[in-house]
């Protein structure tokens, strides 16, 4: 039945798709915390923030980024739970078709879904004054990025919502997601942070992967930090995945 | 007997399943000839569910056998996939989509030709023409259930499980159901039907097993089920009309077929 795995995936994401264009506050209520913090801190903190560069928009927007990108994932976790708790996910399981194209199909409407709010923060970003100096390859570099994280942190989506018990609790993991990025280099430098807290800032996942697309949108030149977030990006993906198809196993035995 | 080359739609035998400590299935055998209405009639708990799970490929039993359409469930699930549909004990519907919209789904995973023409067919079949462009969130919950029975049939397999199809339905839903259920029965397709409404039993099903405790206690026909309790006595009484009776006279008034259907029944007993 696998021969069937591209058109079934198709098949179920058109169907999630229009979960998401039919409810548009779920984008909206995405984008709406990340944009509401980019203004807080542009206009009223930012001010008082010393980056060392000219534009703070150009500065937090990255970190932005990844906020919206952790509160997106939640919904992906909601609705698979519901597709759970409604049976629906039982009735397409006890059909003839692809099983593996039902997760499938939730993580590529997660990705399609973080993408337009991804673009709709961005074009915020631009109309606060965000300019970037990146050239057609530094943004194919920039999206290829949030791509891959977007896919990593979708697919610890996935194991909240087939192991959560309420709907609270599978939206609830994502929390400490959008939480993460003000312990790295977000939305200030780490310089600035005592000891122990600017240990942890430096070595999480976020401030590597902020400041690459940091200085991609710059059009400056990628230093090591860049691996780093690959590397993160892709470990994350990988352990997430298996953690996700353990869960998923165990689920359906 | 009537022991014709076919083999039985559905055969259980000996099935356990056990939840930890729980035993849920203590050895369960059955057979369901082609064609027929099968209930598992038990009360909540009795391990009905259970039963139906395994058999969709949902559940793997602990030990015994289960063949569906002559495939046997743990080894050959595709197969058994691809003969059976399952509406579940809670309509398995999309909310967000609407009516047709859920049945073109469907259409689409079983990889079916011309899945709009099949969605608009099944919408006139079961009385949701108007409403199949409306989200089935708006929809009462005799209506969902038709939806999730008219999903079931879409690309005709022969087997269908129906796990309490009835259960939470008004007296008028639970009518439709019925004679869903009796349609499906006369074009051919085997029926198993969970419930716990001995009426429902009674009224639709061609053989009757009772599960109880994990066990099947009794295995029969509707006469054979009755010969078992004590010869009946002839008492004359009035005979009043049931509360069900007077709510359907009441309520059914729309011009539905429902009010039709529900006298034609009272005539057959």
């Amino acid at each position: 039945m696998t021969n069937h795995f591209l058109g079934d995936t198709a098949v179920l994401t058109g169907r999630s798709l229009r979960h998401v264009t039919r409810s548009l506050d779920t984008i909206l209520t995405t984008v709406v915390t990340p944009i509401a913090m980019m203004l807080l801190f542009v206009y009223v903190f930012g001010g008082a923030i010393s980056t060392g560069t000219d534009s703070y928009v150009a500065y937090l927007l990255p970190g932005i980024l990844l906020i919206t990108i952790a509160s997106g994932i939640a919904y992906t976790a909601y609705r698979l739970f519901l597709d759970l708790q409604g049976g629906i996910f039982e009735r397409f399981h006890s059909m003839p078709i692809a099983r593996s194209a039902v997760l499938w199909a939730h993580v590529l409407t997660s990705l399609v879904a973080n993408l337009i709010s991804l673009v709709v923060v961005v074009l915020v970003a631009l109309l606060m004054g965000f300019r970037s100096g990146a050239g057609f390859l530094g943004w194919l570099a920039v999206t290829g990025i949030l791509i891959l994280f977007t896919v990593a942190l979708t697919w610890l989506a996935v194991i909240a919502g087939l192991s959560a018990k309420t709907v609270d609790g599978a939206s609830a993991f994502s929390y400490p997601l959008i939480f993460l990025p003000f312990i790295s280099s977000a939305f200030v430098p780490t310089e600035t942070m005592p000891g122990p807290v600017r240990w942890f800032a430096e070595n999480q996942p976020v401030t590597s992967i902020v400041n690459t697309i940091r200085d991609l949108l710059a059009g400056r030149p990628v230093g090591a930090d860049s691996w780093i977030a690959l590397a993160w990006c892709v470990g994350i993906l990988v352990v997430a995945y298996v953690l996700a198809i353990v869960t998923y196993r165990r689920k359906i035995s | 007997m009537i022991q014709v080359a076919a083999a039985p739609a559905i055969r259980v035998q000996r099935l356990t399943k056990s939840y930890q400590e729980l035993d849920v299935l203590r050895g369960v055998d059955f057979e369901v000839p082609r064609g027929s209405i099968f209930a598992l009639l038990g009360s909540n708990g009795a391990g009905k569910t259970t039963i139906v799970r395994i058999l969709a490929t949902l559940l793997k039993a602990d030990a015994g056998g289960a063949e569906v359409n002559g495939f046997e469930v743990a080894t050959r699930a595709a197969e058994v996939r691809a003969s059976i549909s399952l509406t579940g004990q809670f309509a398995a519907v999309d909310e967000i989509l609407t009516g047709r919209e859920n049945l073109i789904l469907i259409a689409r995973l079983r990889h079916l030709k011309d899945p709009g023409l099949i969605a608009d067919g099944l919408l006139k079949r079961f009385a949701l023409v108007e409403a199949g462009g409306r989200r089935v969130a708006t929809y009462s919950g005799g209506m969902r259930r038709r939806l999730d029975i008219a999903m079931s049939l879409i690309g005709d397999p022969p087997v269908i499980f129906l796990d309490e199809p009835t259960t939470g339905l008004d007296p008028q839903a639970r009518l439709e159901v019925w004679q869903a259920v009796r349609e499906l029965a006369a074009g051919g397709t085997t029926v198993l039907l969970t419930t716990q409404y001995l009426d429902e039993a009674e009224q639709l099903a061609d053989r009757i097993a009772i599960l109880h405790e994990g066990r099947i206690i009794v295995n029969g026909t509707l006469a054979e089920l009755k010969a078992l309790l004590p010869p009946a006595t002839v008492e004359y009484v009035e005979k009043q009309p049931t509360l069900e009776d007077v709510f359907l006279a009441i309520v059914g008034a729309d011009g539905s077929a429902v009010d039709g259907s529900s006298r034609s029944e009272s005539k057959g007993l």
